[in-house]
């Protein structure tokens, strides 16, 4: 996702950066190379027009072309604006003060609305809610079975009366059952229509009375081009959205729907989709993501990744074992797994800064394999020879390779490998920085993720 | 293409007033559209149809309407594989489309292997003499290479029970999609070599022209095209009626 722009604007802006003065024709310069980066990602035309309107003004001003270092001042200006564009720093969804929040989704057929009910369900459901998803789509086959299957797998309530009941009336028994419930969020899903089908629009605006939502968020594929801001400006209209969830971010589209839709519309993107499973969902944060955009990472993302994942405690137990030289196989697989927990390793990769400019490591995809791989092995020893794995001997090595369906020589890396993490865990709890090449060696002889070119 | 037309009026080929301009660049636009066009070939026995695409894109309901014009109009005994084995309901619904095409549906237990129930649909599709065996795939993003991977052992596994199979791999393109579905078109060719595209959606706003940039850069056609969700609403693709909309305003 925003690779190809991403590209582009950072050697625009490396080469501004670069840049001891800055004249106007050089801003100019820097300005049509923007412009083309954005119009060739989808992005709308008159978005684009008035987004470089903004930007050359705002570096023209006095205070960028006279600062000591006028190239990192640009690529800030660019930064704000980018976040800006985007919908500024993350809006929130209002709540309702007492009984259930009702959120109504909404979108063109496929935008993944469904999905998208029971990822929200799952998010809310994570912050301690008890939620509730009403099953409004009647038309397209299947859909109230799908609804009802991931939203179960979602901890979610579903309120369905199948196919024959009209929408109108699901949405409005549904919400009575969730007060009646006390439920703490509805959900509505509805069915996809297209923008322009003026019985589905109206049938839309008739939920929307009947349940009084407070939250509308329409659904939109990312990979949507420059048909995006007609299909928003025309669910604007009929619907009333009041943000946006974003799907697929994880395929290679260049984002133009994400980066016009707020312009054209008002409407911040308030949630991001990012793959398969019903865990891969966000908020969406302008700025962070305009950091990305630019090769800043994200850290912030990934230090509440982090902190949703990592036990505190746990943390401290592990630093205290390895500063008493205790760490063992047993707390190795202990910590693979939380770091494992953060999601995908390619995706973490993503959020630290200066890695988008690797071009190694950002098309690298980190098998998820090898991981697995180790997991299996250490899972095969005995409680004892996590312990000590000192004790492993020749036949003890083929029994373990045996067990994890491996082969000796994997486990014989393993076993290297932990050794010689051991002595460097040594030798920095006594104070003493690592030596070098035992760095080196750890990294180059060990049973490490195989790093592969796409 | 613009060179070419620009060529055509300086030499004189063209006569330099608005409209002649404008109905010599539908054709050509036309022209490119129909590069490399070929019927849907079912002459094989049962012929195979492999259907692919991105989530949301509209492969099920494209399936269906298919499943609906071989049976119902062309009177061919159709067998519907439900390879779609990861999505929630995925086979419900293209069941629910069997039984509106009168088609036969064979399906696999949900995370099944998507290989599996595509070779056991092309067993009991020969075993029942079935004319034609249309293999529903679940919806993935090209930038997954591990499902891309999967999806090109379903074409394998099907190669091996019947040599030249799948006859035809269809890939459905959402007519909404902007630059994207051109990567989408390619990454999936490169996976189980597409013969055609299915634009679907083609009843909104969206004019779909990537699909121009599909067949000039990748050469393949668009064979047919979605315009509604009722059964009837798939018609083959016609490149001069698709320019003349292209262009429209």
């Amino acid at each position: 996702m925003f690779d190809q722009l991403s590209d582009r604007l950072q050697a625009t802006l490396s080469d501004v950066r670069s840049r001891g003065k800055l004249s106007e024709s050089d801003v100019d310069a820097a300005m049509r190379e923007i412009r083309l980066a954005l119009l060739e990602a989808d992005v709308n035309f008159k978005v684009v027009k008035s987004f470089t309107k903004t930007l050359k003004e705002r570096c023209l001003g006095a205070e960028v072309l006279e600062s000591l270092d006028p190239g990192q001042q640009v690529v800030k200006i660019v930064n704000e604006e980018l976040a800006a564009l985007m919908g500024g720093t993350g809006s929130e969804l209002a709540m309702a003060s007492s009984g259930p929040t009702v959120i109504l989704m909404a979108g063109l057929q496929g935008s993944g609305k469904t999905t998208a009910c029971a990822k929200l369900a799952l998010h809310f459901g994570k912050a301690g809610k008890d939620v509730a998803i009403a099953a409004c789509d009647v038309y397209r086959p299947a859909a109230v079975d799908q609804l009802v299957t991931v939203g179960e797998r979602a901890g979610a309530h579903v309120y369905q009366q199948g196919t024959e009941a009209d929408p109108v009336d699901i949405a409005e028994w549904a919400l009575g059952q969730a007060q009646a419930e006390r439920r703490d969020v509805l959900i509505v899903d509805t069915a996809g229509r297209l923008h322009i089908d003026q019985d589905l629009m109206a049938e839309l605006s008739q939920i929307r009375k009947k349940t009084k939502p407070h939250d509308v968020l329409l659904v939109v594929d990312a990979m949507t081009g420059q048909d995006a801001v007609g299909v928003a400006e025309s669910f604007a209209e009929a619907a009333e959205f009041d943000g946006v969830v974003m799907t697929k971010l994880d395929g290679d589209a260049r984002g133009g729907a994400a980066l016009s839709v707020k312009a054209v519309t008002g409407k911040p993107i308030l949630f991001a989709s990012t793959g398969e499973k019903l865990e891969d969902f966000d908020k969406f944060h302008p700025d962070r993501m305009a950091s990305r955009i630019l090769g800043m990472g994200d850290v912030l993302s990934l230090i509440e990744k982090a902190e949703q994942q990592v036990d505190e405690k746990q943390a401290l137990d592990l630093q205290e074992k390895m500063r008493r030289d205790q760490f063992t196989l047993e707390d190795f697989l202990t910590q693979m797994r939380q770091v494992r927990k953060m999601g995908p390793l390619s995706g973490i990769i993503g959020m630290l800064p200066g890695m988008g400019a690797m071009k190694q490591l950002k098309d690298a995809d980190v098998d998820e394999g090898e991981l697995d791989r180790v997991e299996a092995i250490i899972l095969s020893m005995t409680p004892a020879e996590r312990a000590n794995p000192g004790m492993i001997n020749g036949s003890r090595r083929k029994r373990i390779a045996n067990g994890s369906g491996t082969r000796v020589q994997h486990v014989n890396q393993l076993v290297k490998q932990f050794d010689q993490m051991r002595v460097m865990m040594r030798s920095m709890a006594s104070g003493k920085m690592p030596d070098p090449q035992q760095l080196a060696q750890m990294s180059g002889g060990a049973p490490r993720p195989k790093v592969r070119r796409r | 293409m613009v060179e070419r037309l620009e060529h055509e009026v300086d030499s004189g080929a063209v006569p330099a007033d608005g409209a002649a301009v404008r109905d010599r660049l539908i054709e050509i636009l036309a022209e490119v559209a129909a590069t490399g066009r070929a019927p849907i070939d079912l002459s094989a026995e049962p012929a195979v149809l492999m259907m692919v695409g991105v989530n949301g894109t509209g492969k099920t309901t494209t399936i269906g309407k298919i499943a609906w014009h071989l049976s119902k109009e062309m009177g061919l005994s159709v067998v519907l594989a439900a390879a779609d084995t990861y999505r929630a309901a995925a086979a419900e619904q293209l069941a629910e489309w069997a039984h509106r095409a009168g088609a036969e549906l064979v399906r696999g237990e949900e995370g099944a292997d998507p290989g599996a129930v595509a070779y056991d649909a092309i067993s009991a599709a020969r075993a029942r003499g079935a004319d034609v065996v249309i293999v529903d795939t679940a919806g993935r993003l090209h930038t997954q290479s591990n499902l891309m991977e999967e999806l090109a052992k379903v074409r394998r596994v099907i190669a091996k029970q019947i040599p030249d199979a799948p006859h035809e791999t269809l890939i459905s393109i959402d007519a909404t999609t902007g630059q994207n579905g051109l990567r989408q078109a390619k990454v999936f060719s490169e996976a189980v070599e597409v013969d055609g595209v299915v634009l679907t959606k083609l009843d909104g706003t969206a004019k779909g022209g990537i699909a121009l940039a599909i067949a000039g850069d990748l050469g393949i056609p668009v064979k047919l095209i979605g315009v509604g969700e009722t059964l009837e609403d798939l018609r083959p693709f016609d490149p001069s009626e698709y320019a003349a909309a292209l262009l429209a305003d």
